[in-house]
Parts: C-alpha cells; structure tokens; sequence
C-alpha cells in the first residue's frame, strides 16, 4: 500500500521539475530573441570554449571566437552571451568591428548550477550564428549566501 | 578609484592585431545575494564598458550580474597610429573610471 501513495507524493514534482526547466529555457529563448529581433539562428562559426566541469562557478573563464576576416564587408557587429539557469538569462553582449581585427572575446563568468550557454554572434551581413556548450558546476557562484 | 590592472602593448607596428586585456577591481554585487542580517544586498555592478583609439569606439560591453566580481574582459583591435587607448567603465551608483594608455605605433 505504500508504494502507490509514495507515486501519489512523488507526482506533483514530476510534473513541476520539466515545466521549470523549461520556463528557465524560454526566459533564454526570449533574451536571444531580443538580441536577434526574431531573426534565424543558425549553428555554427562561432567557438565558444568553457571548461565542461566547473569547480568554483563564481569566475569561470569564457571566451568566444568567431570565424570572421573581419573587414569592412565581411565583420562581426557582436556578440551576445546567454544562460540558461542564472537568474537572468543575459551574460554580456560586446560590439565590435573591422577595427577590431580578430572576433574576439574573453571574460570571466558566474554561474549558479550546471546548465547551457549559448553565444551568439551578429555578422554585418545580418545573419546570427551560434555555438553550445554543456557545464557541469560543483560549486555554484553564490545565490544564496 | 579602483585598481586595475591593464596589459596593453605599447608599440606596435601598423595594421597589427594586438590583444588588449583588463581587469578592475569591483565587487559586482548581483542584487540577488543576502547579505549577514539576512536582507538581500542591493546590486551594484559595472554596466557598461568601451574601449576609444584612433577616435572611434572599437569594443563596447554590456555587463550583467553573470560577470564576476573584479570583471576581465580581453579583446582584440587594429593598431592604425600612434593614439590614446581610453578604456571606460561605467556602472551603478554613478560609477565612472577612465583610464588612458598610449599605443606607439611605428615600421
């Protein structure tokens, strides 16, 4: 008798633990939207490279290169990093240019538990490309305290 | 003012790809953390960061609580002339630092 009552407890959560990761998931959707305008996302140029297992999420190192000659016809405009399970979805958007020479960018994160980044990059052409990338964190950046 | 730490070439030859990296000191409170009484800390972070040379602006940052406290960016830029590199941060509580450094640019 006591396994149907421990289903019974254990079924609100089942149906609460997807629908918050998915929430999580579309507040990122959103933010990326509001970089592109509704525009296509397309896979591919952009590298971004972040170590798959964190220890410490309070400054994990990111950066982010995309495949550009970056001249005057043919730059990146920017580049917008974005995550999925902070508190806010929006990491850091950089504008560059030809001026720029090479598409890159380097900086150091928090991030609150292991999750999906996503960095997208705006061409002059106006098409946006993107790369994933997976992190494992054992020790969160501090939300709580 | 804030320390920072800047590691800027200071010559260069023209039309090099030289790598600009910075590092300021702030503690990038991200308005989500309580604090020892308990009561959540209000946020306090750097907003917005550009980089001017030769008189354009060249790199421009949008910051969220996501960066970590003393915030590194790296960056990469042309070396045209010899020209003041102006690296700005802004943020709240009317934060304002500026710091100028000159790249010589020679054959």
């Amino acid at each position: 008798m006591i396994a149907p009552r421990r289903l019974l407890l254990a079924a609100p959560a089942l149906l609460l633990l997807p629908r918050g990761a998915d929430a999580s998931a579309e507040a990122m959707a959103e933010a990326v939207r509001g970089f592109t305008d509704g525009a296509e996302v397309r896979p591919g140029r952009v590298a971004m490279d972040i170590s798959p297992l964190v220890e410490n999420g309070n400054a994990v190192p990111l950066s982010v290169i995309v495949d550009s000659p970056m001249t005057e016809a043919d730059h990146v405009r920017a580049i917008a990093v974005f995550n999925e399970r902070n508190p806010q979805p929006h990491v850091i958007t950089v504008r560059l240019g030809p001026r720029s020479g090479r598409a890159i960018l380097a900086t150091h994160i928090r991030l609150a538990t292991s999750q999906n980044l996503l960095a997208v990059a705006q061409l002059s052409d106006g098409s946006f490309w993107s790369d994933r990338a997976q992190v494992v964190v054992t020790l969160a950046a501090c939300v709580e305290g | 003012m804030a320390r920072v730490l800047l590691n800027i070439p200071r010559s260069a030859r023209p039309g090099e790809v030289v790598t600009i990296r910075t590092l300021i000191q702030h503690g990038m409170e991200t308005g989500y953390r309580p604090g020892a009484d308990g009561e959540v800390l209000p946020r306090d972070i750097l907003r917005r960061f550009t980089a001017t040379y030769d008189g354009a602006e060249v790199f421009a940052a949008e910051l969220s609580p996501a960066i970590a406290a003393n915030p590194f960016l790296s960056f990469a830029l042309v070396a045209t002339r010899t020209a003041p590199l102006v690296l700005r941060w802004q943020g709240d509580n009317g934060f304002d630092q500026t710091e100028t450094r000159e790249i010589t640019v020679a054959p």
